[in-house]
């Protein structure tokens, strides 16, 4: 993805990450924004956390690694693990190609629904960055 | 590889981005070659070795190893001929730019010349061929060179104790960061921090790690020191240790020094010495002197044991009183008169008194390095102490001259574009910024450093300090002549005057080289780091 | 101006007028403060001629005694193996002598095509897919495996074999304190048939003792005492203990005996690690050489060191790059693999080449003809009177008698005799089992008449001191 992009319907935390809550209120989708794939460069390993892995809002729960660079990936809802995008192993530049996609990172059920409260929406992250 | 004549300044060919020689028949020579291993050369049957004759009675294989220990099928090595095994590594050394070939003004990494001089004594077979378990009374010249050359780094950092053990600057960082941690555990007490400056080499936060201590970071003042607001701040009674280096890797001497060692030693904790930058301060500063406790020395920099191509090195430390009883051992000590003869011996000492050692053990087998010793130990001695400060004079005039240098290039315009990063003087390197150069004519650091490769120069050190924007670290050493400074700072003039002509002259560079720019991405993506057979 | 500088007072005057200060002395005073600055001259010897430095180190040199000077069967981690002339020759071109670290690629081909060939050749030798470019040396590898382990695993416990060189350990518990892992050693089998090798069942059994918290179990092979181990057996215990916490199994292993012993890939094992020096290396009275470090493919991310991978420049020409960088300090910092930086290229390029003039037919030759004349030394010597053999295990170059007699003294007459017979184990290591205990290497420059003369010269030193041990 050339240009940058955030959608509307995603939720985001500072360090770079996005959370799209499930229609059941109870799961959500994570990965990192496009301005985070676009700093690493291109990534050319991902290896996914278990499943069943417990993670901590703003705690770092799995890394993605580019040419340059290892870094941390930060979560931005606490919760468990309960899928992860296997398919990044063979192909984890579609970390790159589609970070709100196929880029996705892992699933989440929540542990507190209630902390989306802190997150951004897409106006405020924009302004995040800008500032 | 690259041709005499373009050296000094004249990339010698065409250089035109749109008629560049890219196919293969306009290509080098060295383009032409496609490169093959060793293993990919050679034909079945092929062998250079003779073995001798076994002369003892035979005797079956079954009963010297049995089967299940023995291996079924050979490893496939290479099978080839003695001249092929000459040809094909002369071949690939020619795909090497080396000092000995030119210019290697890579920044805290102190490439000078390395004398020959030091080849042949080391290869002398009474170094060479000397067995580390020798007895001592059969390995006395060595012993006494080791002595000595502890002797020598002592009164060059003026801290008294020296372990030669360590195997390069990080493993002497380690060994020093072992060696703090052993001094704070035994005074009973858990200090778990160290702090590092955000301009730190690599290796001292990854040292830290592994001797299971954390890194807490120290923000650079404007004078590209030690902010020491930050340090007031920091310091505290967890901190372990500070690791430093001065001048650092900006170039800059930090005028602060004593402060930091008063608020340092104020909180109990130790200073420890990066002594990756040693080239600039030989006889005119000293690290015990400004008050660190712990310095490592990298022999392959300051004291010209050549890089190889990325080691051997040798990194031995030295220390004050407070923190010796812990250094890794053995070390050697002189007996005097312990001989019969008068004349002093020399033994390896493992640290073992009465009290029980207090040592953090060993960090290697055997006793260090020594080869690299011998060679450094020509060095001290070739210059002696006025020669070592001499050199250091040298180091820091050249840099600085080369520095002034590239100001008067094109005019101003390369101080424009490549402004200095920090200070005004500098001691033995300096840090350019490429980010007015990258915004002015749309060319990155890596670019310029790529162009360099086709007018004949080692490219600086690139992108480090992480703080400063597209860095460029300069360190000339005080072996290059003027005119060489001097050509390489045309050089530089010439590719900014180029990139404002046509940007894509130095962005598509290198043109001239074995191989042109190569797909790092690919190479990390689906790693392939052996051949196949 | 020493004579590797070159400013004349012409020079001088004229960088200082660019620089705009009056005086050398100016550029340090702006910069140095004056509490900090050095105000005598360093207390040194002064400086020399090539010629009288080339005398010194002649001299000095002079004053030790060489593998040259006597016959040497020292062995106990470095070895007396003959360097063919052309790794002397090839290490000498400045090509391969003076460069760095390959940081710019284009301009590094050769080393960097070295350092894919030589990674090749040790994975061709250890039967493991992924090896690094060199570590330092021998024992500091094993530690550095140690790591490996813990960033994989994250555990604590390290199972160590006491068949483990005694530098090794001493190496491994001093990189352990700062890992914060704690070292059990596995004590060798006592019974007669199991002399010599790793107690198997009490290496499964510590282990298994560490309920999942055994992070990697480290044994050597050959061991210390020259013994070969049953590699597969000790692997596949350690792996059966551990279960589902299985620890990574790291081999130290000797490359120059994996022309005929099994490879530790075959065996199970997950990292092998190793001395190189037995590679085309010179003695050098301890270093510098090279550490081998290989591994299974799902350690390739938690290597340390440079590694050096194939791709292909924009011209579509192979070439070579360092490679998985990231997992290194410059880029990684804190959660680096590694703190190494400068390895040992110029000592792997000799191991390479070495292994390159061996070949595919030399190197199990050439272990061959080592397991030959050290059974044959092993005979002659455990014949002798006073002497017998430590254990009776399968040997390739190296062996542990028991000496009858006070070994310092015995061997104090063997070199006196011109022969030095071999490493005298208690020295070395310590350890009250050794007492007694003398190691003999066989390398391929010892001839049977050296075998002999040996046998002769120890015989004749046990006799003697037997004597003078008998009370008047």
């Amino acid at each position: 993805m050339a240009q940058a992009s955030y959608p509307e319907d995603l939720l985001y935390h500072s360090e770079h990450d996005w959370a799209r809550i499930e229609d059941d209120g109870a799961h959500a989708v994570l990965g990192i924004t496009w301005y985070a794939q676009d700093s690493l460069g291109e990534v050319v390993f991902f290896d996914p956390p278990e499943v069943g892995l417990t993670v901590k809002k703003d705690e770092p729960y799995t890394e993605v690694e580019s040419v340059k660079a290892v870094s941390d990936v930060i979560a931005p809802l606490s919760g468990e693990v309960v899928e992860v995008n296997s398919a990044l192993g063979e192909n984890p530049a579609m970390i790159n190609e589609d970070p709100y996609g196929e880029g996705w990172l892992v699933k989440i059920s929540l542990a507190d629904p209630a902390e989306r409260e802190q997150l951004l929406d897409a106006a405020a992250y924009r302004a995040s960055l800008s500032g | 590889m690259i041709d005499e004549n373009h050296l000094h300044g004249d990339p010698g060919i065409d250089v035109h981005p749109h008629h560049h020689p890219a196919s293969a028949e306009g290509a080098s020579p060295l383009q032409r070659d496609p490169a093959r291993t060793i293993f990919q050369k050679g034909a079945p049957g092929r062998s250079a070795f003779q073995c001798p004759e076994t002369e003892v009675p035979a005797v079956d294989l079954e009963r010297l190893l049995p089967a299940r220990l023995r291996r079924e099928q050979p490893p496939r090595l290479p099978e080839v001929s003695e001249p092929e095994i000459v040809r094909h590594y002369v071949g690939i050394s020619k795909r090497n730019f080396d000092l000995d070939s030119g210019f290697y003004p890579l920044g805290s990494c102190t490439m000078k010349h390395n004398p020959r001089l030091h080849e042949r004594a080391a290869a002398l077979p009474g170094h060479a061929r000397l067995h580390p378990l020798q007895d001592g009374a059969s390995a006395q010249g060595a012993l006494e060179l080791m002595w000595n050359l502890q002797q020598a780094l002592a009164e060059i950092s003026g801290l008294p104790h020296v372990s030669l053990q360590p195997s390069a600057g990080s493993h002497g960082e380690l060994a020093g960061v072992l060696v703090t941690r052993a001094y704070h555990e035994d005074r009973g007490e858990q200090r778990h921090k160290v702090l590092t400056p955000d301009t730190a080499h690599g290796t001292n936060p990854a040292t830290v790690t592994m001797a299971g201590l954390e890194v807490v970071k120290l923000a650079t003042d404007e004078h590209g020191g030690i902010d020491l607001d930050d340090l007031r701040a920091k310091a505290d009674e967890d901190v372990a240790c500070l690791m430093l280096t001065n001048p650092n890797t900006l170039g800059v001497f930090d005028a602060n020094i004593v402060e930091i060692a008063e608020i340092v030693h104020g909180v109990g904790a130790t200073l420890y010495y990066d002594g990756a930058n040693l080239n600039a301060v030989m006889g005119l500063s000293r690290p015990g002197d400004m008050g660190f406790d712990i310095v490592h020395f990298n022999l392959h920099k300051s004291f010209t044991q050549p890089h190889g191509g990325g080691g051997p090195g040798s990194g031995p430390i030295a220390v004050s009183e407070r923190v010796a009883p812990y250094l890794p051992v053995p070390t050697v000590a002189r007996r005097e008169g312990s001989r019969g003869d008068g004349l002093p011996a020399f033994e390896l000492d493992f640290g073992e008194g009465a009290a029980g050692s207090k040592s953090i053990g060993r960090l290697r087998g055997f006793h260090g390095n020594y080869g690299c010793f011998v060679r450094s130990y020509a060095y001290i001695r070739s210059l002696g102490g006025d020669g070592l400060r001499d050199a250091s004079e040298a180091a820091v005039l050249n840099a600085n001259y080369l520095r002034a240098r590239l100001r008067q290039e094109g005019a101003g315009s390369v101080a424009e574009h490549l402004p200095l990063a920090y200070g005004d003087l500098c001691m033995h390197e300096f840090v350019l910024s490429g980010g007015p150069m990258k915004r002015a004519l749309g060319i990155k650091t890596l670019d310029l450093a790529k162009r360099l490769l086709d007018y004949g120069f080692h490219p600086p050190t690139v992108y480090f300090p992480l703080l400063v924007d597209e860095a460029l670290m300069v360190e000339p050493t005080e072996t290059e002549t003027r005119e060489t400074l001097d050509a390489f700072a045309h050089a530089i003039g010439a590719i900014l005057a180029e990139a404002a002509e046509d940007p894509a002259i130095a962005a598509d560079a290198p043109y001239t080289t074995p191989v042109r720019r190569l797909d790092e991405v690919a190479a990390a993506k689906s790693p392939v780091i052996r051949e196949a057979l | 101006m020493s004579r590797y500088t070159a400013i004349t007072d012409a020079d001088l005057q004229a960088m200082l007028a660019t620089i705009g200060v009056s005086s050398l002395q100016e550029l340090f005073d702006r910069q140095i403060p004056d509490a900090v600055r050095l105000q005598r001259p360093l207390d040194l010897p002064d400086g020399q001629t090539e010629q009288a430095v080339y005398e010194h180190l002649r001299e000095l040199a002079a004053r030790n005694v060489s593998a040259e000077d006597e016959l040497c069967f020292l062995g106990g981690g470095m070895y007396d193996h003959y360097v063919p002339a052309l790794v002397d020759m090839l290490t000498e071109r400045s090509e391969f002598l003076t460069p760095y670290t390959p940081y710019q690629p284009e301009i590094s081909q050769g080393g960097l095509q070295v350092m894919f060939e030589y990674q090749t050749a040790i994975s061709e030798l250890t039967g493991l897919p992924v090896s690094n470019a060199s570590t330092y040396e021998g024992p500091s590898a094993v530690a550095a495996a140690a790591y490996l382990a813990k960033l994989h695993n994250g555990r604590s416990r390290i199972v160590i074999s006491a068949g483990l060189h005694p530098h090794t350990i001493e190496t491994l518990r001093t990189y352990a304190h700062g890992y914060g892992m704690n070292v059990v050693e596995v004590p060798l089998a006592s019974t007669a048939a199991q002399a010599g090798v790793t107690d198997a069942e009490a290496w499964a059994a510590a282990i298994a003792e560490g309920e999942g918290r055994t992070s990697a179990a480290i044994f050597a092979q050959p061991n210390f005492y020259g013994a070969v181990e049953d590699a597969e057996a000790l692997a596949g215990a350690a792996k059966r203990a551990g279960g589902e916490h299985a620890p990574v199994v790291v081999c130290q292993v000797d490359p120059i005996t994996l022309g005929v012993l099994r490879d530790p890939g075959s065996c199970g094992v997950d990292v092998a690690v190793g001395e190189g020096q037995p590679l085309g290396n010179r003695l050098d009275f301890g270093g510098p050489s090279f550490g081998l470090f290989a591994a299974r493919e799902e350690y390739m991310r938690r290597m340390p060191g440079r590694i050096a991978g194939e791709t292909t420049d924009v011209d579509g020409r192979r070439g070579f790059v360092l490679t998985l960088q990231t997992r290194e300090q410059h880029i990684r910092r804190e959660k680096a693999t590694s703190n190494i930086c400068t390895a040992q290229a110029l000592n792997a390029l000799a191991g390479v080449v070495y292994l390159s003039w061996l070949g595919r037919r030399g190197i199990v030759e050439l272990g061959e003809l080592l397991l030959a004349r050290t059974h044959y030394a092993r005979e002659l010597l455990t014949a002798l009177e006073g002497v017998s053999a430590m254990h009776e295990q399968p040997v390739v170059r190296e062996f542990a008698l028991r000496l009858d007699a006070d070994v310092a003294a015995v061997r104090a007459r063997c070199i006196a005799a011109g022969v030095n017979p071999g490493v005298d184990l208690h020295a070395l290591s310590g350890r009250e089992e050794d007492r007694g205990g003398l190691l003999v290497a066989i390398t391929e420059r010892r001839t049977r008449a050296h075998i002999d003369r040996l046998a002769e010269a120890l015989g004749a030193a046990i006799a003697a001191e037997r004597r003078a041990a008998v009370p008047a």
